[in-house]
């Protein structure tokens, strides 16, 4: 992340990023570290505790010819400016009847597994994910939390970009060329024939690592990371699962009134006649997350909680 | 009137009472129209605060920006959106200045930026504020004036962009119209410090007082601010006291308060006090007042056959204008160089 922010503000001299301890500080993830000595206190601005505050100036700096990226140090926090988000951000270019746009990328953190308690472990994207006039991204890999910024500063429209807490901990070999990156498509990360495992973010690896258990037991699954949650790449889940007949839905948010009961209605909708089982769900149990390591753990998607739900829609359960 | 440093000529006098009677007369058509169901949704008038907008609006220039509230037909008016795409727009008629989408709340035009028409009270302040950022930045010499009322200043936003726009120094008039009533609940029912000028020199903004039902005064305030701006790039804060003649919405049965305060302010009325001093000056005559009060008839009959016989948007455009049209084709895949190097997101 912090290449792809260095290399953005080098490239085009309207970008800036702004919130709460990204300068001085070195962003709360040291996503941002050094990016101030390098690019001045103009480029990149720390903002005061007013998260709808600023989130609103960006807004404004955006309609006006800049192109800010406003960092929202948790989606926790992102609720403080959820007014300048979707009454302003996503409604002024409909409003206006096409003429103002707010060409704006937000960032912030999501997800659980860091012992943070229950106001900075949720997954609210799902909740964005039902806004029209947003597009919502979940980088998971490597490549996705590299190359989805700079495509993303690139679109009319306002870009909501989540990225999951336990990414931030990941390291790994990235190809030295490695740059922008597509903001439309699913990707399909492991194929497989029997089932389609959906998934996304911080539950990507988990997914993965089961559709390898279930390799050993003869089941080969396909591992999709949807990527872009708003629009949803219809046409590679259902491709995907018009093929394998079957499938489980891998995503952090709770259950109710979910992203993953948007993506089983349209499965549904879809290719019903194509499956052989319900679709599956493993989501995050009705709770607010708890501070205790094996409670926070039990309430989020893990592997063998996967795996169960895999064996279940193929009758093995 | 008060004011005496600003030179009123038979023009300027006469372009005060044309801008003012043309919102009053406006909207008193709206009205009507609301009552045949032509006009639906919220109609909030301005009645009683157009020496606000008609004292400011024109001290802009074209490049200047403008961010207002729901109660909004008067600053598109006088900031020289066409009174027929203002009618067509409170009909939700294609040819509206938002092209029908917006309505009586969402008055927008790119060409002359005018930024809204924002409902939520409060919403429009960051949003200025941003405008008056991205001018700063690129030096463009902008001012951005933001209007909202008194009941904003209890929200959130307001404090929040009270703070960013004085840390950052950023060119924006913000406009209080202070018409006493959030609402209907008074000044006095819901703030604590209801001089309300004084919140925003607490952050250190440049900050005064203007009577909002004098387009004199207003002017006059509105120079010494954008004079101030224009120097030296920073917000300035102007209260305008001013009332609401009528309801709060077409909903509103106004319990809150007695007809005999209402009246008591109508005597101070913009147009009136400025209408009767006018006359008595000897600046404007009867006839000329009846001459405005035609020209402005005719274009107020001319609005509404345009607004009558314009098409709807077809239902087939349903989901226009939720994002743009035209977006970047996605970037060309990187081509892989096979070294790689260890990264972190």
């Amino acid at each position: 992340m912090n290449q792809a922010l260095r290399e953005a503000l080098q490239r085009d001299e309207r970008i800036f990023l702004m919130g709460e301890d990204v300068g001085a500080y070195g962003g709360c993830y040291a996503v941002s570290k050094g990016l101030m000595a390098e690019f001045g206190e103009d480029r990149i601005r720390d903002t005061p505790l007013s998260e709808s505050g600023f989130t609103g100036f960006g807004i404004g700096a955006a309609a006006g010819g800049l192109r800010p990226i406003v960092e929202l140090m948790t989606v926790n926090f992102s609720l403080l400016a959820l007014d300048q988000i979707m009454n302003t951000a996503a409604t002024i270019r409909h409003m206006s009847g096409g003429q103002f746009g707010v060409p704006l990328v937000i960032r912030m953190a999501t997800g659980a597994g860091k012992q943070l308690a229950a106001q900075h472990s949720h997954s609210l994207e799902g909740w964005y994910a039902h806004i029209p006039g947003l597009r919502i991204l979940a980088p998971a890999t490597l490549e996705d939390a590299r190359g989805m910024l700079w495509t993303a500063l690139q679109e009319p429209d306002p870009v909501l970009i989540f990225e999951n807490v336990m990414l931030y901990n990941r390291s790994g070999p990235l190809d030295t060329g490695a740059g922008a990156v597509d903001i439309d498509r699913a990707a399909i990360r492991r194929p497989g024939r029997d089932l389609t495992l959906l998934t996304y973010g911080g539950s990507l690896f988990k997914t993965l690592e089961a559709a390898e258990a279930l390799s050993t037991e003869g089941i080969e699954a396909e591992v999709i990371d949807l990527r872009v949650l708003r629009p949803l790449d219809e046409a590679t889940i259902m491709a995907s699962v018009g093929r394998t007949r079957r499938a489980v839905v891998v995503d952090e948010g709770w259950r109710a009134g979910s992203l993953s009961a948007e993506i089983a209605a349209r499965i549904g909708e879809q290719v019903f006649w194509r499956m052989d089982a319900p679709v599956g769900r493993v989501c995050t149990a009705e709770v607010p997350i708890p501070y205790p390591r094996h409670l926070e753990d039990a309430a989020i998607p893990q592997v063998p909680r996967i795996l169960e739900a895999a064996r279940a829609t193929l009758g093995k359960g | 009137m008060s004011a005496a440093k600003i030179h009123l000529t038979r023009e300027t006098v006469r372009a005060h009472l044309h801008a003012m009677m043309r919102i009053r007369m406006f909207e008193d058509r709206c009205a009507e129209l609301y009552t045949q169901e032509k006009i639906r949704g919220f109609l909030h008038l301005y009645d009683g605060e157009e020496a606000i907008a008609a004292g400011i609006i024109p001290q802009l220039t074209a490049t200047d920006r403008i961010v207002a509230t729901y109660r909004e037909h008067g600053h598109a008016l006088v900031r020289g959106v066409p009174m027929r795409s203002v009618m067509a727009e409170m009909f939700g008629k294609a040819t509206g200045c938002s092209g029908g989408r917006g309505g009586s709340m969402h008055l927008f035009d790119a060409a002359r930026n005018v930024y809204g028409g924002n409902a939520i009270v409060g919403g429009g302040l960051p949003l200025a504020g941003g405008l008056g950022l991205a001018d700063r930045v690129q030096g463009s010499g902008a001012v951005t004036a933001c209007f909202f009322g008194e009941g904003a200043v209890a929200e959130g936003e307001f404090h929040e962009t009270m703070n960013l726009a004085q840390l950052w120094r950023v060119p924006v008039l913000f406009v209080c119209e202070n018409n006493g009533y959030a609402m209907g609940t008074a000044l006095t029912r819901s703030e604590a410090q209801t001089d309300i000028h004084t919140r925003a020199a607490g952050y250190g903004i440049p900050s005064e007082v203007v009577d909002g039902m004098d387009v004199v005064a207003v002017e006059a305030g509105t120079r010494r601010a954008l004079a101030a701006i224009r120097e030296d790039p920073h917000p300035y804060f102007l209260e305008c006291r001013t009332y609401r003649f009528r309801a709060h919405s077409m909903f509103d049965a106004q319990l809150y308060r007695d007809k005999a305060e209402v009246e008591a302010w109508r005597q101070k009325g913009p147009i009136l006090r400025f209408r009767n001093w006018a006359l008595s000056a000897g600046l404007l005559h009867e006839a000329d007042i009846a001459a405005i009060e035609t020209e402005i008839e005719a274009e107020i009959a001319d609005a509404v056959a345009f607004a009558e016989s314009s098409e709807w948007e077809p239902v087939a455009d349903l989901l226009h204008h939720v994002t743009a049209e035209a977006r970047p084709a996605p970037p060309p895949p990187a081509e892989p160089t096979g070294a790689t190097a260890t990264a972190r997101p």
